[in-house]
């Protein structure tokens, strides 16, 4: 591995596609991590532990795939031929915000409240986590469900063995948003304050863009549209067993699957990527 | 309420867990844990007793639910089996033709 | 290290026995302790014991989840996406050691929510090594490698536990535990070998802070450990504290040259005689500020652990609220069929 400061990535259609849900996993995993030892009971900080597990191992396999047909901006080599050396590690600690394709809702504070965001009510609890691993585990259980049948087989290996993993993860974090939606009246107040916090940002999981039709032309992958039919079924039939309400549709979208992020991004990714940047050639 | 019954009122009852490891083999008592119903409880049991791939199955049960017998009487319980040997195959010599029933 | 619970509480009286009935079973019991029969937990067993082992086996399990800070303090800034997974996956290995051990105290009668709430109050105590920060990354290296290290040459003698329950259940940590400490060693053996001269430093410097702590770890010396020997004569406590801090002191002379490490003892030195390495003096009075409050870190780990019992109140709250709440409706609907 060379002793480089940053990896500046050129980001073709099939990369961001892969990048979408490779960060997504990652930085959703980041988060869930951030609950290690602090949650609010012993054997569930095992089940939130074995959750962001199984996204880092998506990820890291997302991401190894993706450093195969990844490209540096600038370099000198023929048109599509992947950049030698590229790692998993390289892509995760070494990119740059702006190259980073995440859903917003994954990077959202999660535990602590959001000191750094100017933004109102940007605070996370337990509510918000088992709420936001089930709409996330819904998204890609529908993402894996046809990614099965991806032109690219390791991305369809890959999604083989996600999808049990989804599953899982959508029915724990389902029952969960369950329990708490019917449960005490305090925990039904915070779990709809968490579904109002949440709601705006998954306009984004089913934006339609030239890197979705890249992919649905070639084979690689679904459309984020064409998963919302299968997402909304469930997300309606969980959030009626947990008497919750959906809010209302906006038109705010968030824009992290572009680059564009909000406020919190930066800050998750100064502490992820701080030991590489402080270690330049470090090995580890 | 107390501030001791207000804790009585959200302590999750326990659960014995037990694994099946593989196929063909007889379900295991491995431990307990805390959960506040039993399909939590085979949910928290698959996280924490099958994370090395040791099972196939799991039963829950509430620990309040298990009879057991009484340590006490152990000796009336066993012992009577310890002098029945003819239960043990290894009881009877047979003709080596037949040694492998 | 996890007999610290015996070592520093003061000298136990027992209390006297009042018939002849009772010291002929307490009789029987010691014999079967000594036949090296297992006691369950529905057996007859003297008071002393009972809440000897209740109060060992939870503070035990107190320093599994305590254990988890220090080292959750790095996972969100492991440098590698490996070393986060290895990482994630030992913490969590610490929760359900720590729910396995909290199991094996229940059988004793108590109840965890009990439990919890000696720890939250600070009459019950974890592990003293627990109380020092995590400075660096590599000190994540380092508690593999020596805190772990320690752990397991305690755990192995109590998998013979007279305490059945409890012997089985270190039987199961004893299993996942050795990746613990290889993983710990393999990364610092990377840096060390791999690394750069700023990640060389960053090891010895972790080595510096973390080496004395750890031999602290093993408790007291025996002379200073009124209730050793109750322990050894029930079949809780198997080695003697110095004996056990020498085998570890043995050991990791032997793994530090293949690491290129220092120890920062220069009383360190091999004695001929003794077979066994010489070592300097341990700072006890150090020992004794951590174990009563007054280490580094002693008043956030217990912050932490309250915080988030208490922040997690209205969710065990809801999910029994919610329990009772499907059991009314499948109640009444058995009714109404």
């Amino acid at each position: 591995m060379n002793a480089v400061a940053s990896v500046d990535l050129q980001l073709t259609p099939t990369l961001s596609y892969l990048l979408r849900p490779a960060d997504t996993a990652l930085i959703h995993a980041q988060r869930l991590t951030e609950w290690c030892g602090h949650g609010p009971v012993l054997e569930e900080d095992i089940a939130l532990s074995n959750m962001a597990l199984d996204l880092l191992g998506q990820a890291r396999a997302l991401l190894a795939h993706a450093a195969t047909v990844a490209t540096v901006a600038g370099q000198a080599g023929q048109a599509g031929q992947a950049c030698a050396g590229l790692d998993e590690d390289q892509l995760a600690f070494l990119r740059d915000e702006g190259q980073f394709l995440n859903f917003t809702l994954a990077e959202l504070p999660l535990r602590k409240p959001g000191a750094h965001s100017s933004a109102p009510a940007s605070g996370g609890d337990f509510a918000d986590t088992v709420l936001r691993n089930f709409l996330l585990a819904t998204w890609f259980k529908a993402l894996w469900t046809r990614a099965v049948q991806s032109t690219d087989s390791e991305l369809a290996g890959i999604a083989a063995k996600a999808l049990k993993e989804a599953r899982y993860h959508q029915q724990h974090a389902g029952d969960w948003v369950v329990r708490l939606g019917d449960g005490t009246a305090e925990s039904a107040r915070r779990m709809q304050a968490a579904l109002q916090r949440a709601w705006p940002y998954t306009t984004e999981l089913f934006a339609h863009d030239a890197v979705d039709e890249a992919a649905v032309a070639s084979g690689l992958g679904p459309a984020r549209r064409d998963l919302q039919a299968d997402w909304q079924r469930d997300v309606d039939n969980t959030l009626a067993a947990a008497q919750l309400q959906a809010p209302a549709a906006t038109p705010f979208i968030s824009t992290g699957s572009t680059g564009l992020h909000s406020e919190h991004l930066g800050h998750v990714l100064a502490e992820m990527q701080f030991l590489q940047r402080r270690f330049p050639g470090g090995r580890w | 309420m107390s501030g001791a019954d207000a804790a009585q009122a959200t302590e999750w009852p326990l659960f014995e867990v037990f694994v099946r490891p593989k196929a063909g083999l007889e379900h295991k008592h491995c431990g307990s844990l805390h959960a506040a119903d039993a399909a939590m409880a085979v949910q928290l049991a698959r996280e924490v007793y099958t994370r090395r791939q040791e099972g196939v199955s799991l039963w829950v049960v509430k620990s309040s639910d298990v009879t057991a017998s009484d340590p006490g009487d152990r000796d009336m319980y066993f012992d009577p089996m310890a002098d029945k040997v003819y239960r043990h195959p290894s009881f009877y010599v047979l003709p080596q033709a037949v040694d492998h029933l | 290290m996890y007999t610290q619970a015996m070592d520093t509480a003061p000298r136990e009286e027992r209390a006297a026995l009042r018939s002849a009935d009772e010291a002929a079973i307490e009789a029987r019991f010691e014999a079967r302790i000594d036949a090296g029969e297992f006691i369950e937990a529905k057996d007859w067993m003297p008071a002393h014991y009972r809440k000897t082992l209740v109060r060992q086996i939870s503070q035990h399990a107190h320093s599994e989840i305590v254990g988890m800070l220090p080292e959750g303090n790095w996972v969100t800034r492991a440098p590698t996406l490996k070393r986060k997974t290895i990482l994630l996956a030992k913490i969590q290995d610490e929760a359900g050691h720590g729910l396995y051990l909290y199991a094996a105290a229940e059988t004793l009668g108590t109840s965890r929510d009990q439990m919890l709430q000696a720890l939250h109050s600070g009459q019950a105590k974890y592990s003293s090594i627990f109380n020092y920060p995590t400075l660096s990354w590599a000190d994540i290296g380092v508690v593999g490698w020596l805190v772990d290290g320690a752990a397991i040459m305690n755990q192995v003698p109590l998998t013979r536990c007279s305490y059945a329950p409890y012997a089985r259940a270190m039987v199961r940590i004893c299993r996942e535990e050795s990746f613990h400490q290889r993983q710990g060693f393999d990364s610092l053996l990377v840096m060390m070998k791999e690394g750069t001269a700023a990640q060389r430093a960053m090891v010895q410097d972790a080595v510096n802070r973390w080496w004395w702590p750890s031999l602290m770890m093993f408790g007291p010396p025996d002379a200073d450990s009124p209730n050793s020997a109750q322990g050894m004569r029930w079949g809780i406590k198997r080695v003697s504290n110095d004996t056990l801090r020498q085998r570890f002191v043995d050991a990791c002379v032997q793994q530090v040259a293949v690491l290129g490490v220092n120890l920062p003892d220069p009383d360190l030195k091999w004695n001929d005689e003794r077979q066994a390495h010489d070592f300097g003096a341990i700072d006890w009075s150090e020992f004794w500020r951590v174990v009563n409050g007054h280490g580094p870190c002693n008043a956030e780990r217990l912050a932490a652990r309250v915080n988030a019992w208490e922040a997690g109140a209205w969710v065990r709250e809801a999910a029994m609220a919610h329990a009772a709440k499907q059991a009314a409706r499948a109640a009444a609907q058995e009714q109404a069929a």
